[in-house]
């Protein structure tokens, strides 16, 4: 086997490895058991006091629902007036100007919603004081949300009948203070050690082996590097994101970000098994979302290793396909990340995704429409919770019983929000993709200060690519860009953004919804003729319904994009 | 429990013809929007009317040449119609069964009481059946039809209910019992009966059971709400498919037609299980009337399939009604066949089934001993015991310590071994009784309750289902132990009180679990109403079957296992379709995506993978298929999936299978033959 292949396969063992022991704590932390940083507790009650917060307080869903939009409201609307006035405000070394208010309007959104698409590039169009306190707070925040929302689904299913399911303050400091943090400043010392920047100093000057003078940004980076991908947000500190040599500067931090993007999501599988003390659900759940993994690995793997078959033809020997790949990465680490980054919602980037061979884009689109195998920090396993109900509802018609979860039968209500959540992607995928081809078709010289004409730098099957997975990287909050389109204007930067916001705070509400109105539901103990959920035949047929329906929703707008590429290249 | 009134010919011709007129006027839009996925079906035939019409008018060849939109909308109407069969057919079945056993109690002539005397000197007059109203009192006497449902009042009679039942032997029906109610259609045999009625013309329970099958009042149950929600979903997702597909073709520069448009929307939204959902429902009911059970709801079907315990009576159900003699054991020193002859003798008078059952088991004939002047006693609460005096022979049998009281008090001793086998008798759950000739005691009769022959097996499937069988009875806690381990419950009542099955079902219920129980007492009716499902016989009160959710016709008390399996069967049913047709969706993609791209990306050509003939036939193809595959169902979704209780998980491995793999590879098979067959013409 050839070394680049140990490597992806060492990096994958090494996170479960560490993701395991991290689900238990995790788990430990949230049920209040005794664990090494109770040190913490007096840091965390003075916080509760200094807010006024009741940490006893329990909440219904609604309430943590209630709590989860206000405090993300008023982030937005801090956040965008530093965006707009960060020119004008200290920290700002390199003199770069303040944002206009479409792209403030979507660069806020868009880490709010623990996305992190970028229409601006790092080194230009933002101060090393938004750097800090709007985009890092806002990637150590979202991160806490997520995870903070998923711990009230844990909730639900731990107990028998209830409406009962904790304090979100306390679950969203205690995320903080006993996971992202710690995590974070272990990852940011690798990093910066490494050769990552941890310095408030402006540009350097430098001098290059050809003798031109080179201006290099640099600025607080490492910390920031470490929660973009802890945190599951993706926004880079430089606009080349993880191929820039100071932001993933060798290997080894390579193997770092990577592991540092799946830890928690993976960690929060096992965490659920041991909170709701059904570690077999967790293996199984586990389990079906490795497997999904490597239905979108396997292919992207082979397309890009075996290179390009356009080369081919010109008679050209291409063993890989190198072009928009970083050569101190390789190839297949490439490919590792591409599929890593798009079925987890990170969204960062270390090679360039437009340049990725056109099956490896329909898996990396692919992985962003399930959006559910790993997923983001605490909104994976919100998504894969909804195919879940689905699946337990077609299921459990067809062994002759009322379909139930956990001892809760699943009725009418609870499959009238699975279906809107389910809906809602393809939705706004679809419809944000149809209404730009419409614009660029029909009316190609609106006269905009970008003409819809010039969006697109490629033609034909693989600029619509770009702007499906414009749409698809919003939609599942997921932030990488496959580039090559001109997004930084007022359609692009407004259409993104209200997917942006769809696709976050519903596919938050509807399952935690679910997952309180079972909890609320007539515990039923199991008897011989439940389905039982921990099986790998229930892992099977969910693993279907979450393939069946990505596949029937998104098959036609995938042909028109890259499987028509692919056959068009073949 | 034979079924004398099924047909179980799926498609009788004047069902069909029913049927197929019915299929036409389910097609008024008002009906059809109950329906949601069929709805939009008609939506898009009426699109394709409208273009075909357009098309023949116009020279316009955008659109594809008329004929092939006529292909297409006829399927489409075609697709609508069988849809509408299904349901039609399900309606008809069940309305011709409700239908035959109305028939037997129409237009009877009754013998309406006018001025209520005795029994044979009321004054009566002859009137129709159908002029009976609710509160009426009417006579039956020997070799009368009844005319209508009632309770009897007056009298008792022996009834012949083969009309209804199918059951030859007749049953004794009597006043003021638990065994009060008669059943119109059915014949009495002997005595004669005063009946009142208890229900006005049109709202008996039969008559409320057609109206939820014809759909009047047919209410969707809570699991057909959720099913119909998740199906309006993935209704949803294909019209947001089909409308966006337009700026992409637009984006793509390839023409859409918009029959192409319209198949594959049709073809991709679930219309086999949209088409059949209300026949699976119906079909249930009807199911459950095919097995004699009336049932006042379709909820009550379904529930049956997710009942984790069954309240059962364990006279009648699990043991056949009384014990049997089993076995005789004679103490030392006296000859077997004395001991025989004198137990023989002793239930010579003996008219109870126990008394029956020990001349059976001795198997001579009492009269061939030949006794002169014998004098029969009477079984007393006092005595516990009954014999015969002939002669200066005294011959009593009983109770244990009754006889042993009897010899003792004469002098003679309790044989050690007699002692010996009575216990082990009570201790096997049997009785025993013990036979003494002029105070001595002789031996020991066994009594044994039979446990009817086939009902472990019966209670072992139940388990394999999930099912967890209770007995009630009345007898000690040990006898009743015995018996449940020996007929294979998982958990019995002894020395049951009425009350005591209300409060098992109110516990079982606070723990979550759905209980059904049968009754027929008024005293049951409490429970009845309390059980999730509550089956009461139709020879039960008035009162016990209002408290039931269910009525049925054959007082069978293992019907609850059968309903059991309906509940189940329905459900699946609608699970295993719905997983069909989801499934059936990727063929159908594999054939009409590359025939609407084809034209202007050629090299999508190598996505056909079944090697269609051109882009018409293609997407031809695969709607004649989704339009066949409906009335190819039809068979499935009346009979319902078979249920084989092996287990949820190795279910639904099964029916994954069958229905989830067999939904993706079936129409890849269909449409290329459908494909095959069209290029002959095309």
């Amino acid at each position: 086997m050839n070394t680049e292949l140990i490597g992806i396969i060492v990096t994958f063992l090494i996170t479960v490895l560490l993701a395991f022991p991290l689900g238990k704590y995790i788990a430990k932390v949230f049920k209040g058991e005794k664990t090494f940083t109770d040190f913490l507790n007096p840091l965390e009650r003075f916080i509760f006091r200094f807010c006024g917060i009741d940490p006893n307080k329990e909440m219904n869903w609604k309430q943590h629902m209630i709590a989860l939009l206000s405090i993300n409201m008023v982030w937005f609307v801090y956040a965008f007036f530093v965006l707009i006035f960060q020119g004008s405000l200290f920290l700002n070394p390199d003199g770069n100007p303040s944002m206009t208010p479409d792209l403030a309007f979507n660069t806020d959104i868009s880490f709010l919603v623990n996305c992190n698409l970028q229409h601006y590039s790092g080194e230009t169009g933002i101060t090393y004081l938004s750097q800090l306190i709007v985009i890092t707070f806002l990637q150590f925040v979202t991160a806490a949300t997520g995870i903070a929302a998923v711990v009230v689904l844990f909730r639900a299913f731990a107990g028998k009948t209830t409406d009962k399911l904790g304090n979100f303050f306390v679950f969203f400091t205690k995320t903080l203070t006993r996971i992202l943090i710690p995590i974070c400043i272990v990852i940011a010392g690798l990093l910066a050690f490494n050769g990552t920047p941890a310095s408030f100093e402006g540009k350097d000057s430098i001098v290059t082996l050809q003798g031109d003078s080179v201006q290099v940004s640099r600025g607080p980076a490492a910390g920031m590097i470490a929660i973009k991908h802890l945190g599951t947000n993706g926004g880079g500190w430089f606009g080349a994101n993880s191929t820039h040599p100071l932001e993933n500067p060798n290997y080894f931090t390579n193997m770092v970000e990577v592991i540092a993007q799946v830890l928690i999501p993976i960690a929060l599988i096992f965490a659920f098994g041991f909170f709701i003390k059904r570690r077999k659900l967790a293996y199984i759940i586990f389990g079906v979302m490795t497997v999904g993994m490597l239905t979108f690995l396997i292919p992207n793997l082979v397309s890009e290793t075996s290179g390009n078959p356009a080369f081919t033809h010109m008679g050209i020997a291409d063993n890989a396909a190198m072009e928009g790949k970083e050569v101190r990465l390789g190839v297949t680490a490439s490919a590792y990340w591409q599929v890593v980054t798009t079925i987890i919602s990170t969204g960062s980037v270390n090679s360039m995704h437009d340049s990725s061979m056109p099956m490896s884009g329909a898996m990396q689109l692919l992985g962003m429409m399930t959006n559910c195998f790993y997923g983001g920090v605490g909104v994976g396993i919100l998504n894969y919770f909804v195919f879940l109900i689905i699946a337990v509802f077609i299921s459990g018609l067809m062994v002759g019983r009322t379909p139930e979860f956990m001892g809760r039968k699943i009725e009418a209500r609870e499959m009238k929000i699975a279906s809107m959540i389910a809906l809602l992607h393809p939705f706004i995928i679809l419809v944000g993709t149809a209404i730009s081809s419409y614009v660029l078709v029909h009316h190609p010289e609106a006269s905009w200060a970008v003409k819809p004409s010039s969006w697109l730098n490629n033609p034909g099957n693989h600029g619509f690519s770009e702007m499906l997975y414009e749409y698809t990287s919003s939609a599942a909050n997921n932030g990488s860009g496959f580039e090559g389109l001109g997004d930084n204007n007022v359609f692009w930067n407004i259409s993104t953004g209200f997917v942006l916001i769809l696709g976050r705070f519903l596919p938050i509400i509807g399952p935690v919804a679910i997952a309180g109105l079972l909890a609320a539901k007539k515990y039923t103990p199991e008897a011989a003729g439940t389905l039982k959920t921990d099986t790998v035949t229930f892992g099977i047929m969910t693993y279907a319904v979450i393939i069946i329906i990505a596949a029937l929703a998104f098959f036609p707008a995938l042909t028109l994009g890259p499987i028509a590429e692919f056959f068009n290249l073949r | 429990m034979s079924k004398n009134i099924s047909n179980n010919k799926l498609f009788e011709a004047s069902l069909v013809r029913e049927a197929l007129k019915q299929s036409f006027v389910k097609l008024h839009p008002r009906i059809l929007f109950r329906n949601p996925v069929m709805f939009t079906v008609e939506v898009g035939t009426a699109i394709m009317l409208a273009v075909t019409i357009y098309t023949a008018m116009s020279s316009d060849v955008a659109q594809g040449s008329v004929g092939y939109n006529l292909a297409v909308f006829i399927t489409l109407l075609l697709t609508l119609l069988f849809a509408n069969f299904a349901e039609a057919i399900a309606e008809a079945r069940g309305k011709a069964q409700a239908d035959s056993l109305r028939k037997t109690r129409e237009e009877t002539p009754a013998k309406l009481v006018l001025v209520a005397r005795g029994m044979i000197d009321s004054e009566t007059k002859i009137v129709s059946s159908s002029s009976l109203k609710k509160g009426d009192v009417f006579l039956c006497e020997t070799g009368d039809i009844i005319p209508m449902d009632g309770e009897i009042i007056e009298g008792i009679a022996t009834i012949d209910e083969s009309a209804i039942t199918g059951e030859s032997a007749p049953v004794i029906r009597e006043s003021g019992g638990d065994k009060s109610s008669v059943t119109g259609g059915t014949k009495v045999l002997s005595d004669r009966i005063k009946v009142k009625v208890n229900t006005n013309p049109g709202e008996s329970f039969l008559d409320k059971m057609i109206a939820l099958v014809e759909g009047a009042s047919r209410q969707k149950t809570p699991n057909e709400i959720a099913l119909t929600i998740l199906l309006a979903g993935f209704t949803l997702v294909f019209v947001l498919v089909c409308v966006t597909l337009k700026p992409f073709g637009d984006y793509a520069n390839t023409p859409i037609t918009i029959a192409a448009f319209v198949s594959l929307f049709v073809c991709l939204i679930p219309t086999t299980i949209g088409g059949l959902l209300s026949a699976i429902g119906i079909a249930g009911m009807d199911r459950a009337l095919r097995a004699n059970v009336i049932t006042k709801s379709g909820k009550a079907v379904e529930t049956a399939g997710d009942l984790d315990t069954l309240l059962l009576d364990k006279t009648g159900t699990i043991t056949i009604g009384n014990r049997k003699a089993t076995n005789f054991y004679f103490a030392d020193g006296i000859e077997e066949s004395h001991f025989i002859r004198c137990a023989v003798l002793s239930s010579m008078a003996d008219e109870t089934p126990e008394g029956k059952s020990i001349i059976e088991l001795a198997n001579i004939n009492p009269l061939s001993y030949r006794i002169d002047n014998p004098t029969y006693i009477k079984f007393t609460a006092e005595t516990r015991s009954s014999g015969i005096d002939f002669g200066n022979t005294k011959i009593r049998k009983g109770a244990t310590d009754a006889i042993r009281k009897m010899a003792e008090k004469a002098g003679n001793s309790f044989p050690a071994e007699i002692a010996e086998n009575v216990n082990t008798i009570s201790s096997n759950g049997g009785t025993p009784l013990v036979v003494a000739e002029n105070n001595k005691i002789l031996g020991v009769i066994e009594l044994q309750d039979i446990i009817k022959p086939g009902i472990q097996e019966r209670f072992q499937r139940l388990r394999k289902m999930g099912v967890k069988t209770v007995m009630v009875t009345g007898d000690n806690p040990l006898t009743a132990k015995y018996i449940a381990e020996k007929a294979g419950v998982d958990d019995f009542i002894a020395e049951a009180k009425p009350e005591d099955k209300m409060n098992y079902i109110k516990n079982e219920q606070q723990s979550g679990k759905l209980v059904a129980m049968m009754g027929d007492g008024t005293n049951d009716a409490p429970a009845l109403a309390q059980a999730d499902v509550g089956v009461a016989m139709n020879s039960g009160t008035q009162a016990a079957k209002e408290a039931g959710n269910m009525v049925d016709l054959d007082n069978d008390p293992t019907k609850l296992i059968e309903i059991v399996e309906i509940g189940k069967q329905l459900l699946m049913t609608r699970g295993t379709l719905t997983t069909f047709s989801i499934a059936n969706d990727i063929a159908k993609y594999f054939a009409i995506v590359p025939a609407l791209f084809i034209t202007s990306i050629p090299s999508l050509k190598a996505l056909n993978i079944m090697q269609l003939q051109s882009p018409e036939s293609a997407i031809l193809s695969a709607v004649i298929f989704n339009a066949l595959i409906i009335p190819a169902l039809i068979p499935l979704a009346l009979r319902g999936v078979a249920y084989k209780p092996i287990g949820a998980s190795a279910l639904l491995r099964r029916n994954l299978l069958i229905y989830g793999l067999g939904g993706v590879v079936i129409p890849f098979l269909g449409i290329k033959l459908i494909d095959m067959i069209l290029g002959l013409f095309m």
